[in-house]
């Protein structure tokens, strides 16, 4: 889903792909899209040479930017970021 | 082998504020080395393995994924596993994930992890077998990863092992 970051984590080997969190091999039903994903997985496991290979998937998320977005997120926010948008408020405050 | 033609856009999805928590922050101190081990078999003989972080559990066998105490406490996150049979469906699996919306992983579990599609891949012949169980850990976890370190993932290649597989793809949810 991030792929510089598993980089940058020592992944052995990186398939990326510009999807939506929670949509990692593509969009709910599918099945052609999952399936070219994950085949692309297997062959980078398999067929890597060496450490940090990374093959970015070349496909754009079917779904406008904007409505992409907001559909990948909760629909309340987590406590994590909830905690974090409590604390900016209070610091403005 | 592999040429990247197209190089994607590693925070598009990810809110701008947020970025910084993610980028150039190197590896985790003392796993600055290279990891590596050579996949030594052909694919098509070969075992394979998923694992998502999407949360996913068997909703009439095991627990959820504690959410509830990320709730009131929320750096922290549940750091245990779940070894989820091939086959199972959206009518079998719950998901307990608080930082995504789940709605499309309940609908379709195989955009998490796809074991219906492994199966058939090794049906097909392009792998020689999908393992029989695949495995769900719920990837919000504390910024140091020690149970994980200790626990989690020593016992997730523990059963790796138990099931012979050669090869497992991580999928991040």
């Amino acid at each position: 889903m991030m792929p510089a970051v598993a980089e940058e984590r020592r992944a052995p080997r990186i398939v990326g792909v510009e999807f939506p969190f929670g949509h990692t091999f593509g969009m709910a039903g599918d099945k052609v899209m999952q399936r070219r994903v994950l085949e692309l997985a297997l062959r980078v496991l398999a067929g890597a040479a060496t450490f940090g290979t990374r093959v970015d998937f070349d496909l754009e998320w079917p779904v406008p930017l904007r409505e992409a977005y907001r559909a990948w997120q909760p629909a309340e926010p987590s406590p994590i970021v909830r905690k974090l948008i409590e604390a900016r408020r209070d610091s403005k405050a | 082998m592999f040429r990247n033609l197209v190089i994607v856009d590693s925070y598009r999805f990810l809110p701008r504020s947020f970025r910084p928590n993610y980028e150039g922050r190197g590896p985790f101190r003392g796993e600055e080395e290279p990891v590596w081990a050579p996949f030594e078999k052909r694919l098509e003989e070969a075992k394979i393995a998923l694992l998502t972080s999407a949360g996913v559990f068997m909703r009439d066998s095991q627990q959820p994924f504690d959410v509830e105490r990320e709730q009131s406490h929320p750096e922290w996150g549940d750091p245990s596993w779940r070894a989820l049979p091939a086959g199972a469906g959206s009518g079998d699996i719950g998901v307990a994930h608080l930082h995504i919306n789940t709605a499309d992983i309940q609908a379709d579990p195989e955009i998490a992890l796809p074991s219906r599609l492994l199966a058939r891949l090794a049906s097909e012949g392009v792998i020689g077998a999908a393992a029989e169980s695949h495995f769900a850990v719920m990837g919000y976890q504390e910024r140091h990863l020690n149970d994980w370190r200790e626990k989690t993932a020593p016992e997730i290649v523990a059963a790796l092992r138990d099931e012979q597989a050669d090869g497992l793809i991580l999928a991040p949810a």
